[in-house]
């Protein structure tokens, strides 16, 4: 079997197996389906900005910032986000934790779920020396923090950090509101029990960020639960959720925030797609009048770019955004450079008089420095792309410069060894001697 | 054989003819800052009945919203760009707008970046094209080291990218003046593609001309530029015009998110197509003569 030949096979076999990989049947390398981006899925991108100065300075920023968005994390999961994107950003602009939630209905909702910091502390109420409340200037009572003696003899303050992890809404018996039912740890138990023995049949404030939610009697010494009341449905489920996950360590506050709703991205994907076939089909109508022979196998050669640049989209997976299909159709332009290069170098010569044979070695060799060298300046304006994408958290920008990475490098691989073995297999098997056939007019 | 040399004031008056007014232009108007660049937010809004430009800008002033950019895009839609509010008080101008205007609002897309993230922006966007242009500069000498002055291969290609970068940019400016056209970090990474599509098409004539030179084809530097660039032009032209057929295809049915995109690209790939044949070797030409 001689050289080409076996080219020709691997090809074959290559674009065999990245049009199973590309049909959407089964679930082996990721095969469900392109990954979109949530300009084309619809969602919401949120930066939120952690504000340090608050943190409990035993911990470094790198730690408070990793214990948040594990809270986040929490957060958003139970929420029931389906494919959620959680990552810190630190840079010399501040220490951010960047939220991705694809598909979510009510995106004011989450972002409140999400940020709030969820500090829920007891607190009882300020006596005087006659044991009477003390009262502020609108005549409400003030409050103090409860505290109570843990276990190791240290004063502790009672706050939802003492709850186990499952928090839950229930509905009242007696009056069908909802509360949210939690458990206290060991720890919290035996403070709970102090402060509810200290504050019998006074009330006990529950504080949300330091907002009043309810202030119940207590009626006995409890040790191991407690309910929260005063709260709407809403309230009460994220309650529980944020409870559950833990408050967040320090304030965060939204920064960035890019919402787009899923009707604009459907129509954004149609438009795209569109944009591309058009734009395709013109290249190919170019390529084959003006460069007939070498234009057709040109165009075969690109078929099989796309198919090989979409597989790869699909198994790496590259998260496409709607800058990132401009970026491969893009690469799809640059891709017919490479052949135009080279069917350029065989017209020139053919006409000098060369056997087909010899110009198609020679327009290759002689192409390739250029293909090469123009390539890498558009890798280095990849690169510098990609590092300001990331600087910005800007999955737009990133997008771009991944597919048209992605799309040159593998132009690149086209031209040089696609269109060649395509084109000696034409040249050996006769098909298309003459050099009218290669867009040479006599 | 086309005398691309000898017609080289020719070319760059054309070039001057448009850059002169681009640079006019930055410099008077400057470019308008989107919110990525210039902190604040913006909504594109759908109303399900239809709704006058006029009645939305009153209703927006009602609400306490007057320094406000409303444009409208197309079907019902409008676009509306004001201070940054936050999810609450985008929640209060959906509702308030709804029972001023008597229809229902659907807010299709949201974009809201605070100063703090705003500031940083212009500063990576600036270190980022530095560092590209230093990285070509860098790379096409070492490509053409063989050559003599490699450097100077370098600096007349990066001085033919910013040749495209001010037309592109200036247009920018141009439309942001007349229509209101914004810049976005996309407009950016239109630019920076610009860069690289921009430099692709010099190196290709670059090559041809040092491919010439090594073979020894005249004795005139002149000669040889002249060569190079002729030989290049049915590749340059029937490249740029697959690009532009993907572009322009982009550009008419791609959808408004990557609208200002596109546009550079179209700007930059047509203005290098012209860069790279009539202005590139003729800067080599013309500094070579001059010593």
């Amino acid at each position: 079997m001689s050289r080409n030949t076996f080219l020709l096979v691997v090809i074959l076999v290559l674009f065999g197996f990245c049009l199973w990989a590309i049909l959407p049947n089964s679930k082996v390398f990721g095969r469900e389906g392109f990954k979109l981006g949530l300009d084309l899925r619809g969602g919401s991108h949120l930066v939120y900005e952690a504000d340090l100065s608050k943190k409990d300075p035993a911990q470094t920023d790198a730690e408070v910032i990793e214990g948040v968005k594990r809270k986040i994390e929490r957060r958003v999961n139970a929420y029931g986000v389906t494919e959620p994107v959680v990552q810190t950003i630190q840079n010399e602009r501040g220490n951010f934790v960047l939220v991705q939630l694809p598909g979510v209905k009510d995106i004011d909702e989450a972002i409140k779920l999400i940020g709030q910091t969820a500090q829920l502390d007891f607190k009882e109420q300020k006596l005087d020396e006659q044991g009477n409340p003390v009262l502020d200037e609108q005549g409400n009572p003030e409050w103090v923090i409860a505290k109570g003696v843990g276990e190791d003899g240290q004063e502790r303050e009672l706050t939802g950090k003492y709850f186990k992890p499952n928090a839950a809404v229930v509905l009242s018996p007696q009056t069908n509101e909802p509360e949210v039912a939690f458990e206290w740890d060991h720890e919290g138990a035996i403070l709970f029990e102090q402060v509810t023995q200290r504050n019998l049949n006074k009330p006990l404030g529950i504080f949300l960020d330091n907002t009043l939610i309810s202030a119940p009697i207590v009626r006995a010494v409890i040790k191991e639960r407690g309910i929260i009341e005063g709260l709407t449905v809403d309230e009460a489920r994220l309650l529980a959720i944020q409870l559950n996950s833990g408050a967040l360590d320090v304030p965060m506050k939204v920064v960035e925030r890019r919402d787009v709703g899923a009707t604009l991205g459907e129509d954004s994907l149609r438009k795209s797609l569109y944009a591309g076939i058009a734009g395709t089909v013109l290249v190919i109508l170019f390529m084959i009048i003006y460069y007939r022979v070498s234009g057709l196998v040109a165009c075969l050669a690109l078929v099989v770019y796309g198919l090989f640049n979409l597989a790869i989209f699909k198994l790496i997976p590259v998260v496409l955004t709607l800058p990132g299909i401009a970026g491969f159709i893009v690469s799809i332009g640059m891709g017919v450079d490479g052949n135009v290069l080279v069917a350029e170098r065989l017209k020139e010569e053919l006409r000098g008089g060369r056997s087909l044979g010899a110009a198609i070695e020679e327009g290759f060799r002689r192409s390739w420095t250029a293909i090469w060298d123009a390539n890498i300046t558009v890798f280095i304006a990849c690169a510098v792309l990609y590092w300001l994408g990331n600087q910005f958290g800007n999955f737009m920008v990133m997008g771009f410069a991944t597919t048209l990475f992605i799309g040159t490098a593998l132009s690149m691989f086209t031209q040089v060894v696609v269109t060649r073995t395509f084109l000696r297999t034409v040249v050996s098997s006769r098909m298309a001697t003459s050099s009218s056939a290669y867009g040479v007019w006599k | 054989m086309i005398d691309f040399i000898g017609k080289k004031y020719w070319f760059f008056i054309v070039s001057a003819i448009v850059i002169v007014p681009s640079i006019l232009s930055l410099a008077i108007f400057g470019l308008k800052p989107g919110v990525d660049f210039s902190s604040g937010t913006a909504l594109t809004l759908h109303f399900g009945n239809e709704v006058e430009l006029s009645q939305l800008r009153e209703g927006l002033a009602k609400l306490g919203y007057d320094r406000v950019v409303v444009q409208p895009a197309g079907e019902g839609d409008f676009f509306v760009r004001l201070q940054e509010i936050s999810s609450e008080e985008s929640k209060k101008l959906k509702d308030g707008l709804e029972t001023e205007l008597g229809s229902t609002i659907e807010i299709t897309s949201l974009y809201s970046v605070s100063p703090t993230i705003a500031a940083g922006t212009v500063r990576n966007t600036a270190i980022a094209i530095i560092v590209a242009s230093i990285g070509i500069l860098l790379y096409i000498s070492f490509a053409f080291r063989k050559m003599p002055k490699p450097i100077r291969w370098g600096i007349c290609a990066i001085a033919a990218i910013c040749h495209d970068l001010l037309i592109v940019i200036g247009i920018f400016s141009i439309l942001g003046w007349a229509t209101g056209l914004e810049i976005d970090a996309l407009f950016v990474t239109g630019v920076l593609a610009v860069v690289g599509v921009s430099v692709n098409n010099i190196v290709v004539v670059f090559d041809r001309i040092r491919d010439n030179l090594r073979r020894g084809v005249s004795r005139s530097f002149g000669v040889t530029v002249n060569c190079g660039i002729t030989e290049s032009v049915g590749r340059s032209l029937n490249t740029g015009l697959a690009t532009l057929f993907v572009i322009v295809a982009l550009y008419l049915f791609g959808g408004v998110t990557t609208h200002n995109l596109v546009l550079a690209l179209l700007i930059g790939i047509a203005t290098g197509i012209y860069s790279s044949l009539c202005i590139a070797g003729q800067l080599l030409a013309v500094w070579e003569r001059g010593k």
